[in-house]
């Protein structure tokens, strides 16, 4: 980093009593803090001002209306675009000049709201891309079918199984994920990411697409992950129901800023909340 | 209740592709043995073996890698001149022609992977068209520098030079292998079909074995989707250049083959028509459908030579067919017109079976 950069970035400022992060969780140290977190598109402030801290084992979710840039926030965290101000620590680690696929090794797992998944591949083997670095040969052991691929091979293939299992979705590993139907290609994301043995997980509109019922079983889905992994899980989510009742904190984004944080009771009754974003709902 | 497509199991596929191309080397083996084949296609034989490994290179990046190489003629320029280049030297100390062969093949293998992963550092970092473009440009680049080198060896030391011939070789201990545009002249035909066979096997093994592994899945994975594989930590670039490299390391080693079948080689064969007629193998056989570039390879160069009937029609001929077969291929009509006609001789012809 030349100094030239260095000055340019906001300075560290002590930040104020903001966060809310559960109670089992306030003696550890988060597993994500974002300090005053911004990016700029041109001249335009798409994100600023960003902070949050998260708790290790802790269930967030991030609303907003459309545009608010809640999608934009999980990019600037898994780097997909890089910051133009502010800091990220990911476990105490500043992310500064990382690329996605190192931050995806330092622990953030993360879904996509138009579904991103290796459409031409098996169930399976999207399971297995995400637990390539729990497979331990090189290209030559591979090529020369040494032991050691089918000792290794054999290993993912049941963790892979494990991890669908998750989601009841052993049976399906061979099938082509592409012809999965919509709510099983949101569950394999979630698996994929799992695979990456992640610390946090970002889950971008898990229930999009999904009925209530499905919805339902998602919200259990996501508590036991939490529950079984002991990992924070970030969410965004349009779904009221789904937000209010497995999120312990939930911040509030309105054209690129956090207006609000808290409890969902605190969210549901906060008028800056209500005007911005719950107002528009009940009108309907 | 829930359609799903099963996945063919790849390793069924590939010992289907093992058995197929040892069933057919076997025949055409024991033809040309026992003298059953006219000179003029055991003459090409090995041609065949060379086109089909070059199609399964480019299958390799086009098919798994997912990115367009308009440039793979070039690594094929590069194997043939250094590897024909290293039999000729070796041919006083290395009396066994088949060994010296291998040799040479080793060494246009190992240029063509630095060649390929000193290009690829650049070339991969584009997208698409750019990335198609650029490697059309370094392929004539290649090209240009073989038809532009003089290398000559003298006393068992190494003569080299660049535009001009500033050898000086004296007459007795001199010897000039690569002469500028003139190429490489009088070399001993030591290609066989045999070898020419072991490389398709080799090349075919290291493919299956390499998507059916962790390095095969990542790029696959990248393939399919850049953003969501580095969202499960894949380095997109490493990857890719991985596959370009060995990708190019097959095309030397094809180019090696090459050189050393006939008794010259100029670099003006590996043009452009060579890169799109490789491309078009891949095409035709299917991107990642590796039995398909070796049917479609096999059938592309027998094909023109069948023709020579038509004398004059012959190329237009040639271009129709290929038409066709496109439409083929491709017309959802066309082939379950062909389904139903190959339905009716034999039960399973859905795949590969167009081509021929």
């Amino acid at each position: 980093m030349s100094p030239k950069e260095y000055i340019k970035r906001e300075p560290l400022m002590p930040q104020p009593a903001t966060n809310f992060i559960p109670e089992r969780d306030i003696h550890k140290s988060p597993v994500i803090e974002c300090r005053n977190l911004g990016i700029d598109f041109g001249g335009l402030s798409a994100v600023s001002n960003f902070n949050i801290a998260m708790g290790p084992t802790e269930i967030s979710g991030l609303i907003g209306p459309n545009g608010a840039g809640k999608t934009t926030i999980f990019n600037l965290l898994t780097k997909v675009y890089q910051p133009t101000h502010g800091t990220i620590l990911l476990n105490g680690v500043d992310t500064h000049n990382m690329t996605p696929a190192q931050v995806s090794q330092a622990g953030i797992g993360r879904t996509f709201q138009n579904i991103r998944l290796f459409k031409d591949m098996s169930v399976i083997d999207n399971v297995l891309v995400g637990l390539h670095y729990q497979i331990d040969y090189g290209l030559g052991t591979s090529i020369f079918r040494l032991p050691r691929f089918f000792s290794e091979e054999k290993k993912a293939r049941e963790k892979a199984l494990e991890l669908l299992s998750i989601f009841d979705m052993a049976d399906m590993a061979d099938t082509k994920s592409g012809s999965l139907p919509y709510g099983a290609q949101r569950r394999l994301e979630i698996v994929r990411a799992l695979a990456t043995d992640p610390c946090l997980l970002l889950l971008d509109e898990p229930a999009a697409g999904m009925n209530p019922m499905e919805t339902e079983e998602l919200m259990e889905n996501i508590v036991r992950i939490r529950d079984m992994f002991q990992i924070a899980i970030l969410l965004i989510e349009h779904d009221m129901k789904l937000v209010m009742g497995i999120c312990e904190v939930i911040g509030v984004l309105n054209f690129g800023q956090l207006i609000a944080k808290g409890t969902p009771d605190e969210i549901q009754s906060n008028p800056a909340v209500i005007e911005a974003y719950l107002g528009k709902q009940k009108e309907e | 209740m829930i359609k799903s497509v099963k996945i063919k199991d790849r390793i069924e596929k590939s010992v289907l592709t093992y058995i197929s191309v040892t069933a057919v080397f076997l025949v055409f083996f024991v033809m040309n043995m026992t003298g059953a084949l006219s000179s003029k296609i055991s003459g090409m034989l090995v041609p065949i073996c060379v086109y089909v490994v070059m199609a399964l290179s480019l299958n390799l990046t086009v098919g798994i890698m997912g990115e367009l190489s308009l440039g793979h003629a070039g690594f094929m320029a590069v194997g043939a001149f250094t590897g024909t280049s290293v039999t000729m030297m070796l041919s006083d100390s290395v009396s066994n022609s088949a060994v010296r062969l291998i040799i040479g093949m080793v060494v246009g293998a190992l240029f063509g992977a630095l060649i390929g992963f000193l290009i690829g550092i650049p070339v991969l970092r584009l997208k698409g068209d750019y990335l198609a473009i650029v490697t059309l440009a370094f392929g004539e680049i290649i090209k240009s520098f073989f038809s532009n080198i003089y290398l000559g060896t003298e006393n068992g030391s190494l003569r080299f030079s660049v535009l001009q011939n500033n050898l000086d070789l004296s007459e007795e201990n001199g010897k000039i292998i690569i002469e500028g545009a003139m190429g490489i002249r009088s070399i001993p035909k030591t290609a066989t079909f045999l070898i020419g066979y072991i490389l398709v096997m080799i090349c075919l093994a290291v493919i299956f074995n390499m998507i059916k592994s962790r390095t095969g899945r990542a790029i696959m994975a990248c393939r399919d989707n850049r953003i969501a594989a580095e969202s499960v930590g894949i380095p997109v670039f490493r990857y890719k250049i991985t596959a370009f490299t060995i990708s190019a390391a097959m095309a030397g080693a094809a180019g090696a083959l090459f050189g050393n079948n006939y008794s010259s080689l100029v670099a003006s064969k590996f043009n452009i028509d060579t890169s799109i007629l490789i491309l078009v193998f891949v095409v035709l056989g299917g991107q990642g459908n590796m039995l398909g570039s070796i049917i479609a390879a096999a059938a592309l160069t027998v094909l023109p030579e069948a023709l020579r009937s038509f004398a004059d029609y012959r190329m237009l001929t040639y271009a129709i067919i290929l038409i066709l077969v496109m439409l083929a291929t491709n017309n959802p009509q066309f082939r379950s017109f062909f389904e139903k006609l190959t339905g009716k001789l034999k039960k399973n012809g859905k795949e590969g079976g167009h081509e021929s």
